[in-house]
């Protein structure tokens, strides 16, 4: 199994935005670097969920919002290296349309159940496989570490 | 001009997250990328040789879609091409809308705005 690496600010940040949009899905993007065995997610950004018309259990990130966040990730030297978002009331599993409208092979979903406004489980899903065709979820540990980390002096 | 390659297509431009080409529209744009890159072409457009139904090809912060001359419009040296696949999901099951076809295509993006 992989592991999705993510700094601490990042990992609570998410779940925190979550429990803000409560009832309604949140959803963002993680931005980090690929260290050979796997991201290392550094940072967030904060996206509007366009599906206002069903926002308690859908969400959409505008490609507008997108081209923007990854022109910011650029300028800072990271990627974006996954998503996530929430599933208000609801467990921290991929649903069908998660798998359906998934389209960043490599990068990693990530999904926290929110129970009553409350930040439960955070879980990760690579989306695995080299095509449409082919693609699918792997359930991926994840390590928070809790300093940020800086590369190492010689 | 700079194309700018997502993460999940760099795999097939030698790694790159920037690629430069000298086209003077959109899809001369993306012919010469996916000349000097064919692994990408699939990934890119359906074997009809759309684009496919995710893939949002933005002229700066414009969504090429909605431009007048969509992929005939010319570009300039200093213009740049973000090529973003969308993203969507929830915990509702997907919609049924219309007539479902799993296709060869294996589409299944239901939203579009
Ligand atoms: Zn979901």
């Amino acid at each position: 199994m992989s592991t999705l690496r993510i700094a601490r600010t990042v990992y609570d940040a998410l779940r925190a935005h979550g429990e803000e949009t409560y009832p309604h899905e949140c959803c963002g993007a993680l931005l980090g670097r690929n260290t050979g065995d796997g991201w290392r997610i550094e940072a967030s950004a904060r996206a509007g969920n366009t599906r206002t018309d069903s926002a308690h259990n859908r969400y959409q990130i505008a490609p507008a919002e997108l081209v923007k966040i990854e022109r910011e990730a650029r300028n800072r030297g990271l990627s974006i290296a996954g998503f996530y978002h929430s599933h208000p009331d609801h467990p921290a599993q991929w649903s069908p349309t998660d798998f359906a409208e998934a389209h960043w092979l490599g990068c990693s979903y990530v999904i926290t159940a929110v129970e009553r406004g409350r930040a439960a489980a955070t879980n990760s899903f690579l989306l695995a496989g080299t095509t449409e065709e082919d693609k699918r979820f792997e359930p991926q540990g994840i390590e928070v570490s809790e300093r940020a980390e800086s590369p190492a002096a010689p | 001009m700079n194309i700018f390659i997502p993460t999940p297509l760099r795999a097939y431009a030698e790694g790159r997250d920037i690629v430069q080409v000298s086209a003077t529209t959109v899809s001369g744009a993306l012919d010469e990328l996916t000349r000097s890159f064919p692994d990408l072409r699939k990934h890119l457009f359906t074997g009809e040789g759309k684009l496919r139904a995710f893939v949002n090809v933005y002229l700066n912060d414009e969504d090429v879609r909605y431009l007048p001359e969509k992929e005939s419009t010319a570009v300039a040296a200093s213009d740049t091409l973000s090529i973003i696949p969308s993203i969507a999901g929830g915990s509702a099951a997907p919609r049924k809308r219309g007539k479902a076809s799993p296709g060869k295509s294996g589409l299944s993006t239901k939203e579009r705005h």
